[in-house]
């Protein structure tokens, strides 16, 4: 090779560079695929969610505080009845009765995989863990409507089918995200915390309490918050064991819906563009804003735990 | 640390035909200048060392020479390859790296089979010619005496290699490509003594087809392998002689000290 | 209370709790394979459902779930490997890649039916797509998404850095270093994600409800021409899969033998999801192994 061939070379683009930019393009292509795929749900979801408002001229506090829901009809004023409420309390109800119940499970699960539990028994825990992380939410839904539906039914009476049995199935569901995560939290402390503790005379006990779980705390809470968020979202085994009925919750047994089984049965009932549909719509925005705010709400903790660590 | 005055230097301009030469080099990372205006001349088929203590520069600067600093520092100055300055932005760098080639501290053969690892940027590089490809991994492999051990498993993987056959794969790797000059970046520091034995003996032999530049923190390997050194402290090159004279007779003090052991 | 006593009982009602669990895990599984696996048989798998008599079987859900699991990793991995790749190798740390990871956890914290209502919303009505395979394989993408960009993005941070710069050095671009060199060696961990995620595909109703549709029309097996509107291959036909023939059998009730058939199809997904399991540890571990040259 003779050295003005080099020269040339050397400042002239090659089959490296173009590949390069080939590369990049695609990778840039990609990335802002899904970009703007989000930015196209959050604008359509919203779109669809605001008509009630702007087109059916119904105001946000009725929506949200009314306990009336039967948007085909008219009320005594000539307001079509959409009150959202009882949807919502059910949604809120069952999500922090579920993660109420799942919170002590997991964190005794995580606790005893972390610090108690030899290797192969947490070895175990966690394949059994993950495995229940994949089950179909279905699958779920089923087992709650063949089984805890007809023992709620058989205690206390009633159909069977309300909050309680609703949250009994989703604390099963949100147990093994919960669990998972807060294990990664108490792995993520030092193992010297734990021996400086243990060194002072500390029993495993107040190690445990007073130093792993304290550090922990923030992950912890991400944990939960992530089963929240899960357990808020999640449609069809709700749907199949809360009896669909939307009335405002009169007690945990008493048949009600949340927003994801009103839109999973309800949606494809309605026409598009009618006052039905846009009100229903309406719920879909509410559990899309709530996303958002599950989001923000880890994000914020995170900060917080950044800032613990640091001090 | 004791002070020592970085403007205190001395350094020979080799009157030999050069291989590559830096001018006026800086690198910062953001406002943090770790290399200051070092002016270096590489002659043709000699073995140059860096010495230099920990943190004195010596990787980064000589990670200029292929440019692999692009993503992570600036770099200023100017360093001349064959009458061009490959400091430029424009110029490029893939086609700048097949005449520069590097090999680094610790060995990184491809998780593929042997023979892969020699031939993986050759095919890539648009060479489709099978009696040529295996006549490079067969002379690649002979230049790095590998050849005799790994005759018979080259569709091994070589990532079950030992830390020194590893180690002089990936040098085979570089020359396979035919490059001009080679840049070593402390290529013995993960090696056993007999490894690295088999290294410096197989750095010698190259330095009749390749101009070679390594890092190195050991002293003694310098002395014993390469016939240019360097030294640098705190980003500046302080002492740049035949490797006898600045071992023997250095002019510098923070040479002397450094070579002496009494440094820092 | 002395420190020694409350040490016992916080251990011991740590036990408790983990046996509870354990226990409420056994019989969850237990139920489901107990009462499922009796219920599946050759003629179960391979026979059509039937609506208002006893005796169906699950053939044509089954069917389309598969299908509808490939389709949907044929079109979101390229995507998510684009995107995972430009995540680890391209990426800078600054504000546009602060916004572009927002935006997918946004997206995998999204509820799937909010996700399926997108995607009913554009593909089904706007898009003329009615229900169909392909919309509910498009919902699925962007249900898989975020999860499928986050493993391939972690599989290729664990390739360590030399290898990046082993390619750079040889003259390689770095997208010929990403693609053979980097890709490569992260294959196991990317393989082990791959197949995670197709068993969350797999599972997934709620996004397919009113995308792929809540129908199994009867389609000829043996006609192979996807544009044939009777070939088990067309994309645009509505495709009931069996995650959501379960819930659509337990939630209108008008199959005599609904709870056999979910007992079964419950069972089958089960198992369907711990095959996909322990197939990504196995081959997983197998690349791997492969690889390095390791026993």
């Amino acid at each position: 090779m003779d050295k003005d061939n080099i020269q040339v070379r050397l400042m002239k683009s090659s089959k490296a560079t173009r590949e390069d930019y080939f590369g990049k393009t695609i990778c840039y292509v990609c990335i802002g695929l899904i970009t703007v795929l989000v930015g196209c749900i959050l604008y359509f979801i919203t779109s669809r969610g605001i008509a009630t408002f702007t087109q059916n001229h119904v105001k946000l506090g009725q929506f949200l505080s009314g306990t009336n829901w039967n948007p085909g009809m008219l009320d005594s004023h000539g307001n079509p009845e959409v009150g959202a409420l009882p949807m919502i309390v059910t949604s809120f109800g069952v999500t922090i009765l579920a993660a109420l119940v799942a919170t002590p499970f997991a964190i005794g699960m995580a606790v005893f995989m972390t610090e108690i539990s030899p290797k192969r028994g947490t070895k175990l825990l966690q394949s059994v863990t993950e495995l229940l992380v994949g089950i179909p939410s279905v699958v779920y839904g089923f087992v709650g409507l063949s089984v805890i539906v007809p023992t709620v039914r058989h205690i206390f009476g009633g159909t069977g089918f309300g909050i309680l049995s609703g949250t009994l199935v989703l604390f099963v569901m949100i147990l093994p995200t919960v669990t998972s995560l807060s294990v990664d939290s108490l792995r993520a402390v030092p193992v010297h915390y734990r021996q400086a503790s243990l060194a002072l005379g500390a029993t495993r006990w107040q190690t445990i309490r007073k130093v792993v779980l304290k550090t922990a705390t923030p992950g912890i809470l991400t944990a939960i918050i992530f089963g929240m968020a899960r357990a808020f979202g999640e449609a069809l085994a709700v749907q199949m064991v809360i009896g669909n009925a939307v009335l405002m919750p009169t007690s945990l047994v008493s048949p009600s819906s949340t927003l994801t089984s009103q839109l999973t049965t309800q949606i494809g009932n309605t026409v598009m563009g009618t006052m039905q549909n846009n009100a229903l719509w309406s719920l879909a925005l509410i559990l899309l804003l709530m996303s958002l705010v599950f989001n923000l709400v880890v994000r914020v903790i995170g900060n917080w735990g950044k800032h613990k660590y640091e001090s | 640390m004791k002070n020592y005055n970085l403007d205190e230097t001395y350094i020979i301009n080799p009157q030999k035909e050069s291989a590559l030469s830096a001018k006026q080099v800086t690198v910062s990372y953001g406002t943090n200048h770790v290399i200051h205006a070092a002016d270096l001349n590489f002659p043709r088929y000699k073995i140059t060392s860096l010495i230099g203590a920990s943190g004195s520069g010596k990787s980064t600067y000589l990670r200029c020479f292929n440019r692999m600093n692009d993503k992570i520092a600036t770099v200023g100055g100017q360093i001349m390859y064959r009458d061009t300055d490959i400091n430029n932005p424009k110029i490029n760098v893939y086609e700048l790296r097949r005449h520069i080639g590097m090999v680094f501290q610790r060995p990184n053969p491809f998780a593929k089979s042997i023979r892969e690892n020699l031939t993986f940027a050759l095919k890539k590089n648009g060479m489709t010619d099978k009696d040529e490809l295996e006549m490079r991994l067969e002379t690649s492999l002979k230049g790095v005496a590998l050849w005799d051990e790994v005759k018979d498993k080259l569709d091994q993987s070589a990532l079950a290699l030992s830390g020194g056959q590893a180690q002089r794969l990936c040098i085979a790797r570089s020359i396979a490509m035919q490059p001009d000059i080679l840049l070593l970046d402390e290529p013995a520091s993960a090696l056993d003594p007999i490894s690295t034995a088999k290294l410096e003996e197989t750095l010698k032999t190259l330095s009749d087809q390749f101009s070679i530049i390594i890092v190195t923190h050991n002293m003694q390997q310098a002395s014993r392998i390469s016939n240019y050194t360097a030294f640098l402290h705190m980003g500046h090159v302080i002492e740049y002689d035949e490797t006898e004279n600045v071992f023997t007779n250095p002019h510098v003090r923070a040479t002397e000290d450094y070579i002496s052991g009494n440094f820092g | 209370m002395n420190p020694k006593r409350s040490n016992q009982i916080a251990t011991g009602t740590i036990f408790g709790l983990v046996v509870i669990v354990v226990l409420i895990l056994i019989g969850l599984i237990g139920y489901i394979l107990f009462n499922g696996v009796p219920n599946i048989s050759w003629h179960f798998i391979t026979a059509e459902a039937q609506a208002f008599s006893a005796g169906g079987g699950i053939r044509d859900q089954l069917f389309n779930s598969l299908y509808l699991l490939i389709l949907t990793l044929l079109i979101s991995f390229p995507i998510a490997l684009g995107a995972g790749i430009y995540l680890s190798e391209y990426a800078s740390d600054n504000w546009i890649t602060n916004v572009i990871r927002t935006m997918i956890e946004v997206l995998s914290s999204l509820p799937s039916v909010v996700v399926g209502l997108f995607g009913y919303l554009l593909f089904v009505i706007k898009f003329g797509f009615g229900f169909s395979i392909l919309a509910g394989a498009i919902a699925l993408t962007f249900f898989n998404l975020p999860l499928l960009t986050r493993q391939i993005e972690e599989s290729l941070r664990t390739v360590p850095n030399l290898q990046r710069e082993a390619g750079m050095s040889l003259g390689l671009s770095s997208w010929k270093t990403v693609t053979g060199i980097i890709l490569p060696a992260a294959l196991p961990g990317i393989i082990t994600g791959i197949i995670l995620c197709a068993g969350r595909v797999f599972g997934e109703a709620a996004a397919l409800i009113y995308t792929a549709g809540q129908s199994a029309p009867v389609v000829d097996y043996l006609n192979f021409n996807p544009l044939s509107p009777t070939s088990f291959l067309n994309p645009m036909r509505p495709a009931e899969t069996l995650a959501v023939h379960i819930w659509k059998l337990n939630t209108e009730g008008v199959t005599p033998d609904a709870h056999q058939i979910s007992s079964g199809a419950s069972a089958v997904l089960i198992i369907v999801i711990l095959i996909f399991n322990l197939g990504a540890r196995a081959l997983g571990s197998y690349t791997y192994r492969k690889m390095t040259a390791t026993k």
